[in-house]
């Protein structure tokens, strides 16, 4: 019989688990653990895993846990790579979805930040809700190596029933082509909102994900809506961007992705980005036209936070409404830059006032000061109080507290 | 020998190493009668007339103190992990054949897990101080002699003063001294900046050897400790190991969580009024407290407060504070990072201040006493606030005590700390090991939420309305255990491996022997 090993181990690693396993012909379960914290959970660990084993029908196996600290759904994906490995079992064994991971999202709410997390590394999940992104990307796409895509999806999908993200849109990046189909099977059925869809080129790929998240959600029984996120990765993808946009209803945001899209032209990507200016102008444009949320590439220097917040201003100022993240210190910068800054609030109100005063005294001209204020002026200054209210800046009765 | 149940409701011997020892009363009830115990008297005419205390080794200095079975050595931990002197002194021992020394170090560091080989062959009885990762596991293990007794920074002080203690031999590493004994932390290759931990020792030992690698022309200038009362003078070629002596920066986490708990420590300060101009506060050098300096000194700045002193180990954070007008004073028992050892060299408002002036039970007073921000750590706190620094939840020795229970004695104890690490919950039903009751700890801030002690109403009002995400210290606990579930607890022998002495020398806990 052969034997299969999920998941890691080593000095560095934490809050995971290295399981091996194999089948044997006879002498029952024979459990060999060494864990760092044997002493307080000794007890459950190995109640946990023979628990598992008989639920895949397993009867006699050696099993050997180097466990660093992993929590019961850490232990549970692991065990259960391992047992689907070796008996082709497609059984899913699933830890309880805690009630605080039931809750929707919105098509419009705000999309600023959304936070990476390689899937398949757990310590990475546990806090990251705490961090208060506005989303959170379960990978299982590029930060996941290629032999342990399989036992990722299984980490991923206990993830999103037991890891409490704290209200963050949930959101799955799956792979492309047919193993991103596959991965859906394995998230949809788990209250995941969002969709990301990898190096998109076409509108056609964009339907046929929408088609089989569909067919899942029957399945299922889920009325939920989930949406898509489409990432424009390449040149024929840009070309494309408006049809991606508007493939279907369930598109709410397209991003791009800068790293791959650098690569496919063949250039450098550079901090000032003049490589990519005119993909990112019709990203925007097409998003726009299309009325879903632009949503702009990721910036990898994690150290650098001023260089951070210029990038987030000039991707606010050509009409992005969001951004990746890859570290949990980049969220409170990308929050700051895409919410109205203090003058822009200042300037808003003046104008929306002026604007409730014209139209209370009945003149067809409003005025501030000695200016003229367009109609379009007055639209963009109601958007931003509009933003600024929901963002928490402003509170209700923002007119009558005086502007 | 008998167990008894002390005032804190843990289960403690009335005997230690065949001494009498004194159950825990509660905070301030222990009130020792007599007079401070006293050195035997020396006389000027036995010494030198021209001052020169040099002697070519250590082993000669050993052998002319007269070191025999069972005596008491002691020594200051302020070569931390790069200390080349106190494993020094038990391979001495251990050829001269001496056995049942007893080792009184401030603290020991990894550096001196060599001494397990001491303990093994009978040159060393017991440790009284801190252990860390192999000798804490020793201990556990029910493997050393005698009963390991750990104290606090000033219960060390405390336990010299009274008598608990007795010192024959101090072995006082200086990074400079000169011919006649006086010494000091600065200069030199071993630098350390101060030697706040020393001075007990040499006030109170009956032998005082100063071991160094610098030797300096009379006087050596300020002087930490005073060559008046030093009977030998050792120059060896190196002290210590400088970079593991002083980080030569020390760093602040770059654990996004930790930096969470950082900001939610430093936003609790503001909210609550506690940090404001003219306070006084302590961190430690842990990455989490450093941080919280960082995001304090911003919110000082912003605000234009001045903190009017703090005290240390100082790092470089703090003598940032110092030097950009933010903090009025340093008042210093141990330099971190080589900018604190700079500045303590030339920054007149930065002030060794040793930890017998600082933390000592037998002192008309206190500095602790008078900070009103005190962050520290712990392994595990309970329901009841009372807190762990010793053990871990799995009963291993793992930690000294160090300042830690000197500091609960600030006027806000603040502990800011992870809700669970890996999949141990910090926050439990009741601490494994008493060290610190929760009568003086104030607030716990996690990642999670912020339990304030219900016996501080004043600070619940303090910060009620202000956004902070309040929670009650059982709710932590049930969070903890809803994510890492149930923990067994840690099974143990009856064999008391380890006494935990509270501040005053009373015993407030017994470590026992892990089984396994």
């Amino acid at each position: 019989m052969k034997q299969v090993v999920t998941g890691n181990a080593g000095p560095k690693i934490r809050s995971d688990i290295e399981v091996t396993l194999e089948i044997t012909d006879s002498g029952g379960i024979e459990l060999d653990l060494k864990s760092r914290v044997i002493s307080m959970y000794g007890g459950a660990i190995d109640k946990q895993c023979r628990e598992l084993l008989e639920f895949f029908g397993i009867t006699h196996a050696r099993l050997t846990i180097n466990d660093s600290g992993a929590l019961p759904f850490v232990i549970a994906a692991r065990l259960e790579a391992a047992a689907r490995a070796l008996t082709g079992s497609a059984a899913s064994f699933l830890p309880d979805m805690i009630p605080e991971n039931i809750y929707p999202s919105s098509r419009d709410r705000f999309r600023f930040s959304r936070l990476y997390l390689p899937g398949n590394s757990p310590g990475m999940f546990l806090n990251a809700g705490l961090h208060s992104p506005d989303g959170i990307i379960l990978d299982l796409e590029d930060s996941v190596a290629p032999d342990r895509k399989d036992e990722a999806r299984i980490l991923v999908r206990n993830a999103l029933r037991a890891v409490n993200f704290y209200g963050a849109e949930r959101m799955v990046r799956i792979n492309q082509g047919q193993r991103g189909l596959e991965d859906l099977e394995y998230v949809i059925p788990h209250n995941v909102h969002l969709i990301l869809i990898p190096k998109c080129e076409d509108a056609d790929t964009v339907r046929a994900i929408d088609r089989r998240i569909k067919e899942i959600k029957t399945e299922a029984g889920q009325d939920d809506e989930v949406y898509l996120m489409p990432i424009i990765e390449s040149a024929a993808g840009v070309e494309n961007a408006f049809g991606i946009a508007t493939a279907c209803p369930s598109v709410v945001a397209m991003a791009i992705g800068l790293e791959d899209y650098t690569a496919d032209l063949g250039v450098q990507r550079t901090k000032e980005g003049s490589e990519s200016l005119y993909a990112r102008n019709r990203l925007v444009v097409a998003a726009k036209a299309a009325g879903i949320q632009p949503i702009d590439s990721v910036f990898s220097d994690v150290a650098d936070m001023d260089g951070l917040l210029e990038n987030v201003m000039s991707s606010k100022a050509m009409g992005f409404e969001g951004m990746g993240c890859i570290h949990p210190r980049q969220i409170a910068v990308i929050r700051q830059g895409f919410s109205p800054a203090a003058e822009e609030m200042e300037k808003a109100k003046r104008i929306v006032l002026a604007y409730r005063d014209a139209l209370k005294k009945g003149l067809g001209v409003v005025a501030l000061g000695s200016k003229m204020i367009d109609p379009p002026v007055v639209a963009r200054a109601e958007k931003t109080i509009k933003l600024a209210l929901r963002l928490g800046l402003l509170t209700e009765d923002w007119a009558e507290a005086g502007a | 020998m008998k167990l008894v149940e002390n005032a804190a409701g843990r289960i403690v011997p009335d005997e230690i190493n065949g001494r009498e020892a004194v159950p825990f009363k509660g905070i301030g009830k222990h009130r020792p009668e007599g007079r401070k115990y006293a050195p035997p008297v020396p006389t000027c005419i036995d010494y030198p007339e021209d001052n020169n205390k040099v002697i070519p080794s250590l082993r000669e200095a050993l052998e002319r103190c007269g070191l025999r079975d069972g005596m008491t050595i002691s020594t200051h931990h302020h070569l931390r992990d790069g200390d080349l002197v106190s494993n020094q002194i038990f391979s001495i021992a251990s050829e001269m054949g001496v056995k049942d020394l007893v080792w009184l170090p401030s603290a020991s560091f990894p550096c001196n897990n060599p001494v397990i080989e001491y303990l093994e062959n009978g040159t060393i009885n017991r440790i009284e101080g801190s252990m860390n990762g192999p000798l804490g596991m020793f201990v556990s293990e029910g493997k050393m002699k005698g009963t390991a007794v750990l104290r606090s920074h000033g219960g060390r002080v405390q336990a010299i003063q009274d008598g608990e203690v007795k010192i024959d031999i101090a072995v006082l590493a200086a990074p400079a001294a000169d011919a006649f004994g006086n010494a000091k932390g600065t200069g030199g290759p071993s630098a350390t900046g101060v030697l706040g931990y020393a001075k007990a020792d040499y006030l109170y030992a009956d032998k005082v050897i100063i071991v160094t690698d610098n030797l300096v022309d009379l006087p050596c200038f300020p002087m930490e400790i005073e060559g008046n009362y030093v009977d030998y003078v050792v120059v060896v070629d190196k002290i210590g190991i400088p970079e593991k002596i002083v980080s030569g920066t020390t760093q602040i986490t770059r654990s996004p969580d930790r930096l969470l708990i950082a900001e939610l420590t430093a936003s609790f300060l503001e909210k609550s009024g506690l940090l404001h101009n003219g306070a006084t506060m302590q961190a430690g050098a842990g990455g989490t407290s450093l941080a919280i300096a960082v995001f304090v000194h911003e919110m000082l700045k912003k605000k234009g407060w001045k903190l009017s002193f703090g005290f240390g180990g100082s790092t470089k954070y703090m003598v940032s504070m110092l030097e950009e007008g933010q903090m009025g004073y340093i008042l210093d028992a141990q330099a971190f990072d080589l900018d604190s050892v700079k500045s303590i060299e030339n920054n007149p408002n930065h002030i060794p201040y040793p930890v017998f002036n600082a933390y000592n039970y037998h002192s008309k007073g206190n500095l602790t006493t008078m900070m009103d921000i005190m962050i520290l750590g712990a392994t595990e706190i309970d329901t009841g606030f009372n807190g762990n620094v010793v053990t871990h939840s799995d009963g291993l020795l793992l930690h000294g005590i160090g300042g830690w229970q000197n500091c609960l004695h600030a006027r806000n104890v603040i502990i800011p700390l992870p809700l669970f690490r890996d999949r141990i919950p910090v926050i439990v039903d009741r601490v494994t090991t008493l060290c610190g009751p929760g009568e003086l700890i104030d607030a716990v801030i996690t990642e999670r939420g912020i339990a304030i002690n219900p016996r501080r109403q004043d600070l619940l009002d303090a910060v009620k309305g202000k956004g902070l995400p309040l929670v009650t210290i059982e709710e932590l606990k049930e969070m903890a255990e809803r994510i890492c579930g149930r923990p067994e607890k840690a099974a143990f022998d009856d064999k008391v491996v380890a006494a935990i002495k509270w501040v005053d020398g009373t015993v407030i806990d017994a470590v026992r022997k892990v089984k396994r």
